[in-house]
């Protein structure tokens, strides 16, 4: 096994905690593969933000409907049971608590759980999109991302130095290297590579990891 | 009672300059490409409909549509939670110009506001935001323990929507995801018209089955078979048609 998990190995890992029947939003972009991984008997409920349960996979090329779309502007495809309604019903279930579970990338999660995935800063032009919603009403809000940045910085942080999305709503990180909750303001570690030592980890964390209980080994298959 | 309008020039005149206009649509699904080039065609000819304020998820994509009417240099003022596309320069450019004001507000606070305005209900508490850059200023309270953030309802003069079927009472439904904002816009402008792909007779659509009930629209003007963005975008289209 390499040194770390590629993005497609961190969405596997994602994908095998989230029970049948569960009803789940992907952030758009790289949380979009977690739908591509569920566990044999597993079958969840896919929520999109712009009005649509249950919807299917990605069409094949020529066969798009663009009236039938996610979040990400991407082509789906019908599925028995699948049901449309209207932007305000939508965030109705995002924010009434009616989502098991939301999967969203990060720029920074700092150990207070608070998340940083909208804004680089003041230059450019902002958009924020659904992600602010997205953070507060899930039941879990998970994180997948590489552990550090492109030149190697913690993206797991004290407190986040980028604008954030929301205050303490994070309850679970899946990195490159490990899988993290985040309890009572700290980064709790739960599974980590076999390769690596805690020792090794820390060293790439911004903030305390705390090691409460045993340590899994994080193995994933070669995908 | 017939709400149907004959043409889509007439059913744009109504709109002034300096109007606030929701325009559904989620990027391309369920955008009103057709009532837009209609306003465009007017502003073209007489030189209105400008300074708009416009409301839409979006700031448009390529050169038709939403981005085409920014293009024209129509909208003062953009209310959106995502403006960026696949090719978003329109926008882009104007507003690091600093030629188009930005309103950025999180999608479901932007649902929620235009739900609240065709509801009669001024402000509401939610969640979203709190803690962030995009409540600031904004009143916070608790409730059972948690803080939240006051939002103001979202009303318009005009809204222009999409729908897939329409009768002459106004009765509508969508097509798949292409419904969106559409019925919400519907309920909080003070004028909407639809553009329907198809009119039908009243009772064509079940009772069971009608998403925007006829009292929340004031007219509906049939376009057949009516063009999707990202078609558009892909044959590499412009509004209106660059001179070959």
């Amino acid at each position: 096994m390499s040194s770390k998990l590629s993005a497609t190995q961190i969405a596997w890992r994602a994908a095998q905690d989230i029970a049948d029947g569960a009803y789940v939003n992907l952030g758009i972009g790289f949380p979009e593969m977690v739908a591509k991984f569920q566990p044999p008997g597993c079958e969840a409920v896919f929520h999109t933000e712009n009005g649509i349960l249950g919807f299917g996979e990605a069409p094949r090329p020529g066969e798009e409907d663009w009236d039938l779309i996610n979040a990400g502007k991407k082509a789906v495809t019908l599925k028995a049971g699948t049901a449309f309604f209207h932007h305000a019903d939508s965030f109705a279930m995002v924010r009434g608590g009616h989502l098991d579970v939301a999967i969203l990338g990060a720029y920074e999660v700092a150990e207070t759980g608070d998340l940083a995935n909208w804004s680089t800063g003041p230059k450019g032009v902002p958009a924020v999109g659904g992600a602010m919603d997205l953070v507060h009403g899930a039941r879990r809000v998970a994180v997948i991302t590489d552990h550090v940045t492109k030149d190697g910085k913690p993206k797991l942080v004290k407190r986040c130095s980028l604008p954030l999305t929301g205050v303490a709503c994070v309850t679970r990180v899946y990195t490159s290297l490990a899988v993290i909750d985040v309890e009572g303001g700290h980064f709790v570690l739960r599974e980590k590579l076999p390769s690596l030592s805690v020792d090794d980890l820390q060293a790439q964390t911004g903030a305390e990891l705390l090691v409460p209980g045993p340590v899994a080994d994080l193995v994933v298959p070669e995908l | 009672m017939d709400k149907i309008i004959p043409s889509l020039s007439e059913a744009v005149s109504g709109i002034p300059d300096g109007a606030v206009v929701m325009i559904g649509g989620f990027g391309g699904s369920g955008a009103p490409i057709e009532l837009i080039h209609a306003l465009i065609d007017r502003y073209l000819s007489t030189g209105s409909p400008r300074n708009l304020t416009v409301v839409n998820n979006n700031a448009g994509n390529g050169h038709v549509g939403l981005a085409a009417l920014i293009e024209q240099g129509m909208v003062r003022k953009l209310i959106c939670s995502f403006p960026r596309s696949a090719d978003p320069r329109v926008f882009t450019e104007r507003y690091l110009a600093g030629e188009i004001e930005l309103e950025l507000v999180p999608q479901g606070t932007l649902a929620e506001r235009i739900r609240a305005g065709g509801a009669g209900i001024p402000a509401f508490y939610t969640p979203t935001s709190y803690g962030t850059d995009l409540a600031k200023d904004k009143p916070v309270e608790e409730f059972d323990g948690r803080p939240y953030v006051r939002e103001l309802w979202l009303k318009a003069d005009f809204a222009i929507i999409k729908a897939h079927k329409g009768d002459r009472l106004g009765n509508l439904v969508f097509n798949k995801a292409a419904r969106n904002f559409n019925p919400l816009m519907a309920t909080a402008a003070a004028v909407t018209i639809a553009q329907v792909t198809e009119i039908v007779e009243p009772g064509a659509i079940d009772p069971e089955a009608v998403v925007t009930p006829g009292i929340f629209v004031q007219g509906v003007v049939e376009v057949a078979n009516p063009a999707q963005e990202e078609d558009l975008n892909r044959a590499g289209a412009a509004y209106p048609e660059k001179a070959a």
